[in-house]
């Protein structure tokens, strides 16, 4: 996609092509509706283990992904449902996975917390906290060894930002210049505790700063200026300029897990969120408000996901399910 | 005086009676609290499946919600266990050793031996284990084999509530290191559980179904898909097998089994974790160094596959060792019974 020229922007508050705001509503939308699903359909009992939602934080996935390639790796989290969706994994085999059927993204055997499709650069959701800045910082290396111009993304929380696995990384990307971006999903929350009682500095910016790396922290619930931001550090890392840090503040609507009670929060938490933080609702206003995108455009395209989603929670469940002898299948290459 | 109590109850009952008794005793964990910091609830969580939920109120600042840091957590428990302190620090699952796994492997477990007979560390590391919970590869794993094979450490894994807060108890109370293993599948188990305080010495076994024509050796949640599987067999084949739970894993009660081989004859071992080098190999080799005279057929070893724990619950279920597999491995040793 060509990046818009300056004085082709100057006439236009919004810095995108339709074609891109189109793009990443869409992409947000899928997210959104993939996670809000997912939320009845556990709530029914049909969905079996964890399942960590990531609806309110579309905009951070969907801004960075979208200067990304196949040939660009992610590694993601626990929270990894809208990493997979904007790095283009498809969302029936995704769903499958989900439900443990044998047509799911890891033929049944990963489930939310594994999903993966190394063929789109997408390193897997993770289970284990901060485990995907070392592997990231392979990716990085690879891409460097390979020359092919890719870079890697890890995204981690706010809570799993305190692993040491995550700092160790930080500090090697920075002494070998990989072409590496670290995205702190900064959402107030790991599990039932507050950033403010894990996290000894006010700010990931410094904490970034204090391993010589450049960062930036924005509002995660704007589409545009998390696409700005990771656009320009991606640019860097891309073209040799070395590893960043680009911090996301959001909220998620949904409890830490399906099943989670939320005291924690303060009453009426999630109805402010809702109605004040909601990155699709922002974005929709603003583009609609510019007369760039028409409500007709966004009802249309709600309308497609919407179906989207509905044929892949059918598919998901009419799919069949692993085979017995899957229990044994892929534990080595060869053996 | 007895209720029923569930196994997760009783790991609650045991933290808070020992607190009470000893002011040394503390607790360490991710959102073993829950709410530190947020505008909502305190003790909002009480542990991820609410096994420390009431303690805070109970014990305040005794109780410290961490960092999403185990390295760092369980290492600053091993730390003030050597310092005077007797912690138990929660790793959540098990699987996340992967972590912090220097601080058990080459810290606590050695300071012992590596210091001469002088240092004590009385730590308890509690963690859940086991599959069965659709919680996937990494959140699911019978790792206690990891830990049997380290000179140093400790490791229980209770079948049921009345022996998880017994050794509990011993464990905080033992002045070496205790991997404390919860299988998840058992938290709302319940049997009778006395209200006072009671430990249950390590390194005993407990014969949980006498029977006089096979062994079956066993621990946490498999100890009760052995005993459906000795029912099915006294009524189905007129099979009486001696179920053992072996309670701790180290150190274990080789005695026990030993003496119940040398009465039946025959031997099946029971293991959720995968079957190289695990507790049913262990058991099964000691046996037929110790007992060969005794034996009457080969040892048989039921244990999970050679496999990471699969998502789909289809594929879970074959994972996990059933009370037919048990049954089928107890035939294997009784050939007369299956001709008949
Ligand atoms: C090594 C490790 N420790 C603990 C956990 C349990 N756990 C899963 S998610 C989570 C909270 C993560 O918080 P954060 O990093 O802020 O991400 P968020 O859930 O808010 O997206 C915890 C403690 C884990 N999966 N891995
Ligand atoms: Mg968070």
């Amino acid at each position: 996609m060509p990046e818009p020229t300056p004085s082709a922007l100057s006439n236009n508050p919004i810095p995108l092509p339709k074609d891109q705001l189109l793009e990443a509503y869409r992409t947000m939308r899928t997210i959104r509706d993939f996670e809000e699903r997912l939320h009845v359909e556990f709530a029914k009992g049909d969905i079996p283990g964890f399942v960590h939602l990531y609806a309110g934080e579309e905009a951070c996935a969907t801004g960075v992904m979208m200067h990304l390639t196949d040939i660009d790796r992610i590694a993601s989290t626990h929270r990894g449902h809208g990493h997979c969706i904007a790095k283009g994994v498809d969302v029936g085999e995704m769903m499958a996975e989900i439900y443990g059927k044998e047509t799911g993204s890891c033929r049944g055997k990963g489930g939310s917390m594994h999903i993966a499709d190394l063929s789109k650069g997408m390193m897997g959701a993770n289970g284990i906290l901060g485990a995907g800045a070392p592997l990231i910082c392979g990716a990085g290396l690879a891409a460097k060894f390979r020359g092919d111009g890719g870079v890697g993304i890890t995204f981690f929380g706010d809570g799993a930002a305190n692993q040491g696995t995550v700092l160790e990384s930080m500090n090697l990307a920075a002494i070998w210049n990989l072409p590496v971006i670290f995205v702190i999903e900064n959402n107030g929350y790991a599990e039932a505790t507050s950033v403010t009682y894990a996290t000894a500095v006010d700010s990931y910016v410094d904490r970034a700063t204090g391993f010589g790396l450049p960062a930036v922290s924005v509002d995660g619930t704007d589409f545009f200026a998390v696409h700005k931001a990771a656009g320009d550090l991606i640019a860097k890392a891309r073209g040799g300029g070395g590893p960043a840090v680009l911090e996301c503040k959001m909220s998620r609507f949904f409890g830490h897990f399906e099943g989670d009670s939320q005291t924690y929060k303060a009453k009426g938490e999630n109805e402010f969120n809702r109605a004040n933080r909601d990155c699709l609702k922002i974005f929709a206003d603003r583009v609609t408000a510019a007369g760039v995108v028409s409500e007709a455009e966004i009802a249309l395209l709600d309308r497609e996901v919407a179906s989207l989603i509905d044929d892949a929670v059918t598919s998901a469940k009419a799919a069949p399910l692993p085979a017995a002898r899957d229990l044994l299948s892929d534990v080595y290459v060869s053996y | 005086m007895a209720r029923k109590l569930s196994f997760k109850m009783a790991i609650n009952e045991a933290l808070d009676l020992e607190m009470r008794r000893d002011p040394s005793v503390i607790l360490l964990g991710e959102d073993i609290v829950g709410g530190s910091g947020a505008p909502g609830e305190k003790d909002a969580w009480g542990g991820v499946l609410g096994v420390t939920k009431g303690l805070y109120a109970k014990h305040g600042n005794r109780l410290l919600d961490t960092p999403l840091s185990e390295s760092a957590y369980i290492g600053a428990a091993v730390g003030a266990a050597a310092c005077g302190m007797r912690p138990v620090a929660e790793l959540m699952f098990l699987d996340f050793m992967g972590v912090c796994f220097d601080q058990i492997l080459n810290q606590a477990a050695k300071f012992r031996y590596m210091f001469g007979g002088k240092a004590t560390t009385p730590v308890v590391i509690r963690a859940m284990v086991g599959a069965g919970f659709r919680a996937a590869a990494q959140h699911s794993q019978m790792l206690t084999p990891m830990f049997t094979h380290v000179p140093g450490l400790k490791v229980v894994c209770p079948s049921n509530a009345y022996d998880a807060k017994g050794l509990l108890i011993q464990s905080i109370r033992d002045d070496d290191p205790v991997i404390f293993c919860e299988h998840k599948n058992l938290y709302g188990h319940e049997v009778d559980v006395p209200t006072e305080a009671y430990a249950i010495p390590f390194g005993e076994a407990n014969v949980v179904r006498d029977g006089k024509d096979v062994t079956i050796v066993s621990y946490g949640l498999t100890v009760h898909r052995a005993m459906d599987a000795a029912a099915a067999l006294s009524r189905q084949h007129g099979i009486e097998a001696e179920v053992i739970d072996l309670r701790t894993l180290s150190p274990i009660d080789w005695d026990t089994v030993i003496e119940s081989v040398e009465n039946t004859g025959r031997l099946v071992v029971v293991d959720e974790a995968h079957p190289r080098c695990s507790i049913a190999t262990d058991v099964a080799a000691y046996v037929a160094q110790q007992a060969f005279g005794a034996l009457k057929a080969a040892p048989q070893m039921v244990t999970a596959p050679h496999t990471p724990v699969p998502f789909s619950p289809t594929l879970e279920d074959l994972y996990i060792p059933t009370a037919e597999a048990i049954a089928g491995a107890v035939l294997r040793t009784v050939p007369h019974a299956l001709a008949a």
